[in-house]
């Protein structure tokens, strides 16, 4: 099982270093827009959450490319978009379950994260932890009793309305 | 441009709302140069262009927010702007910072500065998305909370990374205090900001950005940023920041007798423990919340529990059971010890009712302290108002927040700050201020050089130009003695102001990073080899050329004062019982050390030193 980044929202206070440092490393700016790792605000519930690619076994989008243009990173078991195949169709981010592959403004191009040849700018950036780099039991150890974890929010929700 | 500049994007955003115009310009270099940004390069443009002597509510008032050459990078804590325009409240030139997202994402849509100018003829908004800047109709959102105004604006234009500085119903009515509101949370606080975009008829300005941030340097850039990451890391004043959030100051000003109570009337509160850091974490505290870049979090992210329909509000229905954000330690004082209020939760849902209606928490909570006062000798009475103001009555705390962001009965008098209601009601020795503006929570009988500090702070009373209590509370100055106060103060004024320039927050000071660490950041994001002395000097510079605009604006050295209360009433007990504050022992030094003559005039001498010369 190759390393993973495992994300723990409770730990995010919603800086966007994670952001931040992402873009740099593809684009040598500092533009939260070109980032493939975006951390979603839900303010009133006071949750911040980094999301990015899980980099499924059966990858979704791999399987939706017509053109072949998503490959497996033999180091890292990333899957990563080859910037010269990709036709911008966005079948690819229609297929992703997730939401976690994205478009270029400017090429059309799809985007996601290749964990940066195995040494994530996120998790080194991170300040308070939510997200490192490591080994890991599964796919999305975050995702462990996570079904759990949106039931209780809900009856907690309910309870406040 | 961008290809010889970094951290800059080296353009200004100029808005008339009389006419519905914008332009871009270019900032001139020498102006980068000898201003670096946000609260240098405001103060620059406000002299250049603004004639101090009209009225604040006018529309040849500016309104000016400014980024720094930081803002929007990685650097530690770069999410800050700062509004610079005349202050309602005091008369004088204002400068109000504030964290939070707005800031950067103005950077990313490609300005330093953007310059409101004019009023419009109904209330309106300004979208900039990118290069797209337009003048719109905001009928639909005036007289609505901030909270309301943000999501309802992102919800019409479809845009959910908008972000928005908007103001509450406060500004609308021109209570002048009232503050620009961004994320929802965080405020340009002080000096009735809000105010004056109240009368420009400017509910908001929403701002999207999709580019880029470049700097010059990247090599020599990602270094510094990351031995400022490392001095920050494992620094207890971070630690402390992000785990009690600023409430926990609380403790240290109370052990000094300088956490003012009941409108200065004490120095120390009995039920300070139900209002500090450690009782916010362990009763409401649900998360730490951090502004842009932030890495140390000190934003308490807070809810009522079981608490939530406690001090219901009449005129502001919302639903008081989600998280919120705050306290902060200058609501907890204002709102709480500064009323006799040790409510943790009354306490909380002021500071609430003040970010939603759009309102400073200093300002409002010191204003009612001082109605409050003047309840209780019977100058006030219950003809007056609805709720007798007596101190320590969480229901006259939360229902006159909320009276007055509406002017609303007695909060019509509430709404002009202390100042005005204490002469109106003839006694104005209840102003505990300075040029017009309410002290925040520091008691310079407490904190000698607090007196000094807030004597001579160009926007009126402020405890971010000069925090004595860095030396005082540390053994390495004596708290309650004059000496060695004045050439610090004036120091630290300069720094304050230079570190204000950069676009980082004034705390990553208290958390392990220095002006010094910070500087390689800022020559390596600009390109521009800036030395120690130059930003210094950049910070001096500014200082002076505020101080040059209050001349200006008919200030003089007798609003370098305090009130009478700290000048010859003491403690009766308490760790700085029998103290007062004698600032006539340190306002001459301070202009002294300054190059200031003694009646707080810039020297021709000093005016030359700090290229300033042909500007007075």
């Amino acid at each position: 099982m190759s390393d993973m980044l495992k994300i723990v929202p409770e730990k995010c206070t919603g800086c966007m270093q994670c952001e931040l440092a992402c873009s740099w490393v593809q684009t040598g700016t500092f533009q939260p827009s070109r980032s493939v790792i975006r951390v979603n605000v839900f303010d009133e519930q006071a949750s911040y959450a980094p999301y990015t690619c899980l980099q499924c076994d059966e990858a979704w989008c791999m399987n939706a490319c017509p053109v072949n243009a998503i490959g497996i990173d033999a180091a890292t078991g990333a899957k990563v978009v080859v910037d010269a195949h990709c036709i911008g169709c966005h079948l690819c981010t229609i297929a992703c379950p997730f939401g976690t592959i994205f478009t270029l403004p400017q090429s059309g191009n799809a985007a996601k994260c290749n964990l940066c040849g195995g040494q994530p700018a996120c998790a080194a950036v991170c300040p308070t932890d939510a997200i490192e780099f490591g080994a890991g039991d599964s796919q999305a150890p975050w995702f462990d009793g996570w079904a759990e974890k949106v039931h209780n929010r809900y009856i907690e929700a309910a309870e406040q309305q | 441009m961008r290809n010889v500049m970094g951290g800059w994007t080296g353009k200004l955003l100029r808005v008339d709302l009389t006419t519905g115009t914008s332009r871009v310009e270019s900032i001139p270099e020498s102006w980068l140069h000898e201003y670096l940004g946000g609260r240098g390069l405001g103060v620059r443009y406000l002299y250049e262009e603004m004639d101090p002597a009209v009225d604040a509510f006018s529309p040849d008032n500016e309104l000016i927010f400014a980024t720094g050459p930081l803002t929007g990078t990685p650097a530690p804590c770069g999410a800050r702007y700062m509004v610079v325009t005349k202050g309602p409240l005091t008369g004088a030139i204002t400068t109000s910072n504030s964290g939070g997202h707005w800031g950067p994402e103005l950077k990313f849509a490609g300005y330093d500065l953007v310059v409101v100018q004019g009023r419009a003829a109904s209330p309106s908004y300004l979208l900039i998305y990118d290069d797209r800047v337009e003048v719109r109709d905001a009928a639909a959102y005036w007289g609505r909370g901030v909270w309301d105004t943000e999501d309802g604006l992102r919800k019409e234009l479809g845009i959910p990374e908008l972000r928005v500085a908007a103001i509450g119903p406060a500004g609308e009515n021109r209570v002048r205090f009232a503050c620009i509101m961004n994320d929802k949370h965080r405020a340009a606080g002080r000096s009735g900001v809000g105010a004056v975009m109240g009368s420009k008829n400017l509910k908001a300005i929403a701002v999207r950005g999709t580019g880029g941030i470049d700097v010059a340097d990247p090599a020599a850039f990602m270094d510094s940023f990351w031995k400022l990451e490392h001095d920050m890391r494992d620094h207890p004043g971070r630690q402390s920041f992000g785990e009690f959030g600023t409430a926990a100051t609380i403790d240290m000003t109370q052990a000094f007798g300088g956490l003012p109570t009941r409108n200065f009337q004490e120095g120390q509160f009995e039920e300070y423990e139900n209002l500090n850091g450690v009782s916010v974490r362990e009763n409401r505290l649900v998360a730490n919340k951090a502004c842009f870049a932030c890495t140390i979090a000190c934003g308490r992210v807070t809810r009522l529990g079981e608490y939530a329909d406690k001090f219901l509000v009449n005129m502001h229905p919302r639903n008081w059971r989600h998280a919120y954000e705050g306290p902060e330690y200058e609501s907890a004082w204002a709102l709480g010890a500064d009323t006799g209020v040790g409510d943790l939760d009354a306490v909380l849902k002021a500071h609430w009712l003040c970010n939603d209606l759009g309102m400073d928490p200093i300002s409002m909570g010191a204003t009612l302290a001082a109605a409050m006062e003047l309840y209780e000798r019977g100058v006030v009475t219950d003809e007056h108002v609805e709720v007798p103001l007596r101190f320590g009555s969480p229901e006259a705390l939360v229902r006159m927040v909320e009276a007055t962001a509406y002017r609303e009965g007695f909060g019509e008098e509430l709404a002009e700050g202390s100042k005005r209601m204490g002469d109106k009601l003839k006694h104005p020795e209840v102003f505990m201020g300075s040029k017009g503006q309410e002290f925040p929570a520091y008691d310079p009988r407490g904190f000698q050089g607090m007196g000094v500090a807030y004597a001579t702070c160009n926007r009126g009373a402020c405890h971010l130009r000069a925090w004595t209590p860095a030396i005082e509370s540390t053994g390495e100055a004596d708290p309650h003695t004059p000496e060695g106060k004045s050439p610090w103060v004036a120091q630290q004024q300069n720094r304050t102001t230079a570190h204000d320039a950069t676009g980082l927050c004034l705390f990553v000071g208290g958390s392990g990073a220095t002006l010094e660490s910070i500087l390689p950041c800022i020559s390596a994001a600009t390109g521009y080899a800036l030395t120690m002395e130059q930003l210094l000097t950049i910070g001096e510079r500014t200082w002076n050329l505020e101080r040059l605009w209050n001349l200006k604006a008919g200030l003089t050295r007798k609003d370098d004062t305090l009130p009478k209360r700290l000048l010859t009433e003491a403690h009766k007990s308490g760790p700085s019982q029998g103290v007062t504050v004698d600032l006539d022992a340190m306002l001459p030094i301070y202009y002294r050390e300054r190059g200031w003559d003694q009646e707080g005039v810039p020297t021709r001498e000093k005016l030359a030193e700090l290229g300033l010369a042909s500007l007075y």
